[in-house]
């Protein structure tokens, strides 16, 4: 009797998550789809027989690339230099005394979590235009005020995947290596580096693929000399619609796959590792 | 002695510790959120004046304006997180249940449309719902059934913000309902609670922190939102997010745009606050 419900609502459970990952997955295939669009045919809305016609375009197209690879390049720095930022943060937090202090602290760490997107775009943008005109600046929006924008809004992940590390850890492991004679420094990289290691590393991964994938902040603090991905999606689906953008995003979605299966499998891995 | 210069030590590190972050914080954080309160209370000439706000509320015609436009986007976004909630509940709810291997499979599907960029997702959303030429029309259309407005409706809005949030709400629900001690399902189940019962004693109960943390981060993003209604919706549905959008980018009436952003953002901060109420002072409510 028991078996048998189990069964029935497996059944239905296999069928309710389909409906809910073909709602997920529904505008993705339309992409993919349009993506081998023949070459004559430039709507968007309608489908010819397949071609690789916008993979070669987009491929060739200078601008496209460009922005791949600002983005990707933005994304690796902005997430490095928070990464270095938000550890000494976090273990700055870690040892305040104060605990009023912490609190405050962290209470401002989470403000950019809490707030809107938006609210912190117009708020860094008008920081950015308001430090222009006191300095003088002619150009008041460009790629550091991009690099600033993204360290900021990656810096609250990062502080608080490490924190928990740290609190984890043994504070007297850290005084007893510096008894022993290590430098503060020593004691760092001996000792509490590498035991949140991998907060570290999921820290890493987390704020790049925060920038990588954001749009709304990007879209008030950038300037015109630095465009990434996904801001140059967004003035594509403004201005004209070709199924290039299909392509483009068909790859992107493509790269995204890939490592998330890959993560996926390094964590099996690392897994069946811990068992044995 | 020994202990006091260690004591020193240690106090001096802590200060060049604390510095970068905390100037980081000062800089990058909080000075911009002043800014956006310096520009609200000031008018294009740089003077100090609630003329802004003013503007906003002075007519019976801007009241309505502002009236509408707050409470469009709260309801459409109050609406979205609701069938957020209950698309998502039963999905986490089995999720949970079932196998590590399934738990681990449907995660990383439900991961890939979230980093998917919402620009492009929204936009294959118009190419579906087109009205003229969309697939679900050309469909229609194909069996010769009657084409329904699909494209510029609210629906097509709140099916938007649906869509581009609804992983957020699943990831939350799902961490929190995986970490429910299964001996609880067990001990109500001996004591005679049928399936039901166990969902409105046990687990319904216990996911608390995770609805109220879902429902935050699909309402504060849907709240603020902007190009999904510029998308979707028809060309007079605005916003909240599009109208400070415009103000920024098309008319650069920076001071107008500072005003709203700072009722939006207070306004969220009031709803963070009622909803910290309901979850009893749990911590941990903000869990990626």
């Amino acid at each position: 009797m028991i078996k048998k419900r189990g069964r029935v609502s497996r059944t239905m459970f296999l069928i309710y998550s389909c409906i809910v990952l073909g709602f997920l997955y529904a505008p993705i295939a339309v992409m993919v789809l349009f993506s081998f669009n023949a070459k004559e045919n430039r709507s968007t809305t309608s489908f010819q027989p397949a071609s690789l016609y916008w993979y070669k375009e987009v491929l060739v197209n200078d601008t496209a690339m460009q922005a791949l690879r600002n983005t990707i390049f933005l994304a690796l720095l902005a997430a490095g230099i928070a990464v270095i930022l938000g550890t000494i943060a976090a273990i700055s937090v870690d040892r305040m005394r104060r605990k009023w202090v912490q609190t405050a602290v962290l209470q401002v760490t989470n403000l950019p979590l809490m707030n809107p997107e938006i609210v912190t775009g117009i708020s860094l943008m008008l920081l950015f235009v308001f430090a222009a005109q006191l300095l003088g600046l002619r150009e008041k929006l460009n790629f550091t005020t991009m690099l600033l924008a993204h360290i900021t809004f990656c810096l609250p992940y990062v502080v608080l995947s490490i924190l928990p590390k740290l609190r984890q850890m043994d504070p007297h492991l850290v005084e007893a290596a510096q008894d022993l004679g290590c430098s503060q420094f020593r004691a760092f990289f001996k000792v509490t580096l590498p035991f949140i290691r991998t907060g570290i590393v999921s820290a890493f991964i987390m704020a790049v693929t925060i920038s990588l994938d954001d749009f709304v902040i990007s879209y008030f603090v950038s300037g015109s000399d630095f465009v990434t991905l996904p801001l140059y999606l967004f003035s594509l689906t403004r201005k004209r619609v070709k199924p290039d953008i299909y392509a483009l995003s068909t790859l992107v979605f493509a790269a995204i796959f890939l490592l998330m299966l890959l993560s996926n499998f390094v964590q099996i891995r690392a897994e069946k590792r811990a068992k044995k | 002695m020994k202990a006091i210069a260690q004591k020193q030590r240690r106090g001096l590190s802590a200060l060049t510790l604390n510095t970068p972050y905390l100037f980081w914080c000062l800089v990058f954080v909080l000075v911009p959120l002043g800014m956006v309160a310096f520009f609200s209370f000031h008018n294009a000439q740089g003077e100090w004046t609630l003329d802004v706000f003013r503007a906003l509320i002075d007519t019976p015609k801007a009241r309505r304006t502002l009236f509408e436009l707050f409470g469009v986007s709260i309801l459409y976004a109050l609406i979205a997180t609701i069938i957020c909630l209950f698309l998502a509940y039963p999905l986490a709810y089995y999720m949970s249940h079932a196998t590590q291997k399934t738990q681990r499979n449907l995660m990383t599907l439900i991961m890939v449309p979230m980093l998917m960029n919402f620009v492009i997702c929204t936009y294959c959303w118009v190419t579906i719902l087109a009205n003229e030429h969309g697939i679900i029309a050309s469909f229609l259309d194909f069996l010769n059934l009657p084409k329904p407005k699909l494209l510029g409706t609210p629906g097509a809005v709140i099916l938007g913000m649906v869509y581009n949030f609804l992983p957020y709400m699943i990831m939350p629900l799902y961490s929190v309902m995986s970490k429910v001690n299964p001996s609880l399902v067990e001990a109500a189940q001996d004591l005679g609670a049928t399936g039901f019962g166990v969902l409105r004693k046990v687990t319904l109960p216990l996911s608390v922190p995770g609805i109220i943390s879902g429902i935050t981060m699909v309402f504060v993003p849907s709240v603020s939102t902007f190009y999904i209604s510029q998308q979707l919706g028809a060309s007079k549905t605005l916003l909240i997010g599009d109208r400070i959008e415009m103000a920024f980018v098309m008319s650069n009436d920076f001071n107008t745009g500072a005003a709203l952003s700072l009722i939006l953002m207070l306004f969220v901060v009031v709803c963070m606050m009622v909803m910290h109420r309901f979850s009893d002072g749990e911590e941990g409510a903000f869990v990626v």
